[in-house]
């Protein structure tokens, strides 16, 4: 199955259990309360997972390390090698 | 228990570097990775396979063979520009390593962490151990914020769309088994950052382990950096081609 099948499946079947509970096709008559939860449900739902997307890319972004160490490393490692290789005869 | 032993003193790396203007990095890259494969102690060869650049890459190429010896740096040179999955392609019939190292030229992959790499890949006898800029102390250096948000953005949306089980799936510096990369060559399709997605995502589906290491990733030294508009929107529609049809 592939990935889209995979999300329309899982969606299909979200989208099924909300519509039985909150249009009631089946007369089930839950209480008033429960209902208007249910009606804005999936606004909720869809709420929910941009805060979570904003705050977990928030977060990678705050923590996501700048390597000046590795940089600078770099670049004396490359003075080294070019004095090593122009020793060896290499004619940059 | 030793014929183990034995095929791990048998393990040979053949690194990929395709180059296309490369002649200020070539000679620091090759440097950097004999003197990294030096200390580890291991087998390696270093294959440059470059697309006719006209700055003189080549000639500097064969400088350096005359330096180190055509055992370790073999030039498989190509007529004209013609892609980074044909390089790989083309770079692998030469190779007589059965681990394949692939890296940019342009230093922004560091060969100290090879030796981690191989640790790696023993450890958990992975097929392929891939770098991650994305976990513990890994990083970049050289991005502004507008490059991180989208690097870090991207990377959210790929690894809620297609649940790919590696960090970094953008990132370019690997090392595979020779005959999974040969595998996934056949397989994949794609062209640039989605090339290298495309083989992770199809490596998962044939079933083959990933590890990963952490690296740092320091920005072109020389030259410059391309991400545009262009490179955006060829991600996003990789991506959803992947999603669509993986």
């Amino acid at each position: 199955m592939t990935k889209l099948a995979q999300w329309l499946c899982g969606l299909a079947l979200l989208g099924t259990a909300w519509a039985t509970l909150a249009l009631d096709p089946l007369g089930l008559h839950l209480p008033l309360p429960c209902r208007q939860v249910l009606w804005p449900f999936p606004v909720y739902l869809l709420v929910a997972f941009g805060c979570y997307s904003l705050a977990t890319i928030g977060y990678r972004l705050s923590t996501f390390n700048d390597c000046e160490a590795a940089a600078k490393e770099l670049q004396e490692q490359i003075r080294e090698a070019r004095a090593d290789l122009s020793r060896r005869g290499l004619k940059f | 228990m030793a014929a183990a032993s034995r095929n791990r003193a048998r393990d040979k790396y053949s690194v990929l570097l395709p180059t296309y203007n490369e002649r200020e990095n070539l000679p620091l890259i090759v440097w950097l990775l004999v003197r990294s494969f030096q200390e580890s102690g291991s087998n390696f060869e270093i294959i440059v396979i470059d697309d006719g650049s006209p700055d003189g890459t080549r000639e500097v190429a064969e400088q350096l063979e005359k330096i180190y010896g055509s055992d370790k740096i073999l030039l498989r040179p190509r007529a004209k520009k013609l892609g980074l999955g044909t390089a790989y392609i083309h770079g692998m019939q030469h190779a007589t390593g059965n681990f394949i190292i692939i890296m940019d030229a342009d230093l922004s992959h560091h060969p100290k962490f090879i030796p981690e790499f191989i640790r790696k890949q023993k450890e958990g006898n992975f097929d392929i151990v891939s770098g991650t800029r994305y976990k513990g102390n890994g990083g970049v250096y050289g991005w502004d914020l507008k490059r991180k948000i989208i690097s870090r953005g991207a990377n959210f949306v790929t690894q809620v769309l297609l649940r790919p089980g590696a960090s970094d799936l953008t990132g370019s510096f690997r090392l595979y088994r020779k005959e999974v990369l040969q595998k996934l060559m056949e397989k994949c399709v794609s062209k640039g950052y989605v090339f290298q997605m495309e083989m992770i995502v199809r490596a998962r589906q044939l079933g083959y382990t990933i590890g990963e290491v952490p690296i740092s990733f320091v920005d072109r030294v020389y030259g410059e950096s391309k991400l545009g508009g262009n490179e955006i929107v060829s991600f996003l529609k990789g991506l959803l081609t992947l999603f669509a049809t993986t």
